[in-house]
């Protein structure tokens, strides 16, 4: 029996909190918004040192790596799409988390991946994803991921393919890797960029990664590399059809009425595919597939 | 208007002075006297962004410590030593009493910070050899630094009622932490894949005091502008929780039977 | 004015005792009193009776398990009610950062006395307990009798008509409890009612138009201290010497006590002649013939006593 004052506050506590934390919750949304756009004008990232922040953190570093994991991941999927966008905090934030948990396997493949994408999915920098997979190597060596991934950054990037294939064969040294991990460090070493080799390692990337992103961007590799591969196969069909008829076909219904091919060709997003005046194979304009850059084309 | 809790924020205010708690302002100055010496060969540039860096830091730091250690015992203390017995005696209701304890111990922390701004704004000078329109974001950023302490201790008043000042201590600082990694507990929600997690994690991200609002040391040490909707968007921000958690202590404390 | 000046009905408190599984503490059992405007009431009990209690009940620190009061008309759950009253409580604790002139300033702003009523008052009051020497002392120096006084000073400052006092008299000298009692009867002189506790017996007797006696949270009884113990003669006390070497009679050297170099006998009132003849006989010499009557302390033993010997419950906390 508190008498009448206390039931009268209480009375209004259980009226007005629920009420002021609306009222919160909502305006925190807007200072978020707000903030948001005073950060996009000035990319800041106070403590960029890794090992300063692994002192700081007072022993909580792995929870504060998972922290900066969050955020890279917040950081990147906020940006994927801006014209332009250069993504310059990403390697700073993935170093940062591997230097508070080394042993975050996710981090270091998340920036092998989307640190090496040329603009606009990712930073274009595939000497920092160079960097941050090799961390990964030497502080996880029973993780036969990781050499993968510095494999394919070796082969598919650089062009390495020594390096490439050392990376391979470090990896199927680990216990329990996969077989074809061996297979891939001979045939790199022995044929360098071959259409073989790189469906085989977007293919397999395709397969042991966990992260959507990835995923979707390795399927879509997958489909660009198997349209080139069916434009080297048309463009040989075009110029067998030059020499027979003294001309380009116009189309891939002429070579399939001369019976060249069987049935109309359609790219893997199910488009059909063109041919130029010059006799060379093009994807049809609306199909969403892209071909890989010249730099990046295996030879046929 | 009661002009009960103006009375009880004053005397709270003289208490704290003869506590002899604002003579931590000459651990500042000294602070910041050594630290214009010292950088005052390097370039202003970059002389400015350390003398800023560092004078914010302090001034938050500081006041954290202040806002707390003393907000923790606002009440505890009068219970504990009986010296709410003459004072409920009086004509003073009980949120009376919170509201002007709280208003004691802001005033005493405006007034620190308002010669630790001083104190600031000196070095300052003394490192650029004149006023800058940068010098006006720091200002602010000092005003942001106080709304932060508001918020901090009214929290430590609402603890207070009814835990010691050593348990007040960790829950206060507790929320702080947590409410300054409050954006993260949201961004662990969205990496994890059950949508349960990801809903109780936002409410929690909004419920819980975000105190990364109010800093923005980055924007006052490059001197750049910060936009007015800010500016009273922390405000309302600040008000409303501390409006609710005065009005939670209340409701606790209007009902406690004291020793 | 009919309405009494405190009306208490049915007041109880119950305390949670223990960890694990607290049971029910009582420290006050339905307490109904009534105290008339203009009365000095003295609220009797050994330590830990719930006086104290009571009074804390009263100014709302803490709040009762049931049972309602009224102080000037006005429930205590009223903060405007506290503008009437003035309280010193059991062992006073004021800031003791502050001087007395400035404890008494702040008290006196939360009733909303402007700045010359506040001197005229601090001044006048601070003279009344015999403070004005140490007005700009800090109250961390102060004796436990100058807290009192100081105790004393807040608590009438705004004259109040109804002034509640928890044990006034502790802890200071016979100089200094002699001007409580001036202090209380200037109070009575001036028409306010006043309530103090106190276990000092004597005190009450003195001050008190009326008493209550409380014991284990009871009220045993409430009455002015005359009709509370009766005004009967219940014996005679004699004393006196007897010549040197002479024995005293057979019949009285049992009875008989030494005091000093002197004899003390109680006798019965229908006794008492014959005892002087006795005496007589034996060439006494008659020093004093008193007749007793039973004091309040009589009263109290006999109460405290009875209470004793039925089981009490194991007490806690002192109240």
């Amino acid at each position: 029996m508190s008498g009448r004052n206390h039931s009268r506050a209480l009375g209004l506590a259980l009226v007005a909190i629920p009420a002021l934390f609306v009222a919160i919750g909502f305006l925190q949304m807007r200072i978020e918004a707000a903030t948001r756009t005073v950060a996009q004008q000035q990319e800041q990232l106070l403590l960029r040192s890794g090992p300063m922040l692994k002192r700081l953190s007072l022993g909580y570093d792995s929870l504060l790596g998972d922290i900066y994991w969050t955020r890279a991941v917040q950081y990147y999927g906020s940006r994927v799409g801006n014209h332009g966008e250069k993504f310059e905090l990403l390697w700073p934030l993935l170093d940062i988390t591997t230097t508070l948990d080394p042993n975050l396997i996710v981090a270091y493949r998340f920036g092998a991946i989307f640190l090496s994408e040329p603009r606009p999915t990712g930073a274009d920098r595939s000497d920092l994803a160079v960097e941050l997979v090799k961390k990964g190597v030497a502080a996880n060596p029973n993780s036969w991921e990781l050499s993968s991934d510095l494999g394919f950054l070796y082969y598919w990037h650089l062009k390495d393919y020594q390096k490439a294939s050392a990376a391979y064969l470090q990896g199927s040294q680990v216990p329990n890797a996969p077989s074809w991990l061996k297979m891939m460090a001979a045939q790199v070493a022995e044929k360098g960029n071959s259409f073989s080799n790189s469906l085989g390692i977007w293919s397999e990337l395709y397969d042991t990664t966990q992260n959507e992103k990835v995923k979707k961007s390795a399927f879509q590799h997958l489909q660009s590399l198997h349209a080139l591969q069916d434009t080297f196969e048309l463009d040989k069909l075009a110029e067998q059809y030059r020499k027979q008829y003294g001309r380009y076909p116009a189309s891939t219904n002429e070579l399939s009425e001369r019976g060249l091919l069987q049935g109309i060709p359609l790219d893997p997003a199910g488009f059909p595919y063109t041919v130029g005046a010059d006799g060379k194979v093009q994807l049809d304009p609306n199909s969403p597939i892209i071909l890989p850059k010249a730099s990046e084309r295996p030879l046929p | 208007m009661s002009a009960i809790p103006g009375i009880v924020a004053v005397n709270t205010f003289r208490e704290a002075v003869r506590d002899r708690v604002l003579y931590n302002l000459i651990v500042f100055a000294l602070m910041m006297i050594g630290a214009s010496v010292l950088v005052g060969e390097i370039s202003i540039g970059i002389s400015r962004l350390v003398i800023i860096n560092l004078g914010l830091s302090a001034i938050s730091l500081f006041g954290l410590v202040m806002a707390v250690f003393i907000g923790v015992g606002l009440v505890y203390k009068e219970m504990e030593k009986r010296t709410l017995y003459s004072l409920l005696a009086k004509p003073v209701r009980r949120w009376e009493f919170l509201v002007g304890k709280f208003g004691g111990l802001l005033l005493t922390l405006t007034v620190n910070k308002f010669f630790m701004a001083l104190g600031l704004a000196a070095a300052l000078y003394y490192v650029s050899r004149e006023f800058l329109r940068a010098d006006a974001t720091v200002l602010l950023a000092i005003y942001f630094i106080l709304l932060e302490l508001a918020l901090v201790t009214a929290l430590a008043l609402f603890f207070s009622c009814f835990s010691s000042p050593m348990l007040s201590t960790l829950f206060t600082l507790g929320i702080y932490v947590a409410g300054f990694f409050s954006s993260d507990i949201r961004g662990i929600g969205m990496v994890t894949h059950s949508p349960a997690m990801q809903t109780t994690a936002r409410i929690i991200s909004y419920l819980l005091p975000n105190f990364r609002n109010f800093n923005v040391m980055a924007a006052a040490s490059h001197g750049d502008a910060i936009p007015f909707s800010l500016i009273w968007q922390n405000t309302a921000y600040a008000a409303l929780y501390v409006a609710l958690l005065l009005i939670a202590a209340s409701a606790i404390f209007s009902g406690r039977n004291l020793k | 004015m009919s309405t009494p000046a405190i009306e208490i009905e049915g007041l109880t408190k119950d305390y949670p005792v223990g960890f694990w599984r607290p049971r029910m503490r009582r420290s006050l059992d339905h307490l109904t009193l009534q105290v008339e405007d203009g009365e000095v009431f003295g609220f009797l009990g050994p330590n830990g009776a719930g006086k104290t209690t009571t009074l804390k009940v009263l100014m709302s620190i803490i709040f009762p398990s049931s049972g309602t009061a009224r102080v000037r008309g006005k429930s205590i759950d009223d903060v405007r009610m506290h503008r009437e009253i003035g309280y010193l409580p059991e062992q006073p604790y004021f800031y003791d950062y502050l001087t007395a002139r400035e404890l008494l300033d702040y008290y006196a702003r939360l009733f909303g006395f402007g700045a010359a009523d506040r001197r005229e008052r601090i001044t006048r009051f601070l003279k009344r307990v015999g403070l004005a020497q140490a007005a700009d002392v800090q109250l961390r120096k102060f004796s436990k009798g100058m807290l009192q006084r100081v105790g004393i000073a807040q608590a009438i400052l705004h004259d109040p008509q109804v002034i509640f006092l928890d044990e006034p008299m502790s802890g200071l000298d016979p100089v200094g409890r002699r001007e409580v009692r001036d202090i209380i009867h200037a109070l009575k002189r001036e028409g306010r009612t006043v309530f103090f506790s106190t276990h000092i017996l004597s005190d009450a007797e003195m001050l008190c138009d009326r008493v209550g006696v409380l014991v284990g949270g009871k009220l045993q009884g409430v009455g002015a201290p005359g009709d509370i113990v009766s005004m009967e003669v219940y014996a005679m006390e004699i004393l006196f010497e007897t010549p040197a070497g002479r024995p005293l009679p057979s019949s009285l050297a049992k009875s008989a006590a030494r005091v000093g170099g002197r004899h003390r006998v109680e006798v019965p009132e229908d006794q008492l002649y014959p005892v002087l003849d006795e005496l007589r006989s034996c060439e006494a010499r008659i020093l004093s013939i008193t007749p007793l009557r039973p004091t309040l302390e009589d009263y109290f033993f006999r109460l405290v006593g009875r209470e004793n010997s039925t089981p009490q419950p194991v007490e806690v906390a002192s109240g």
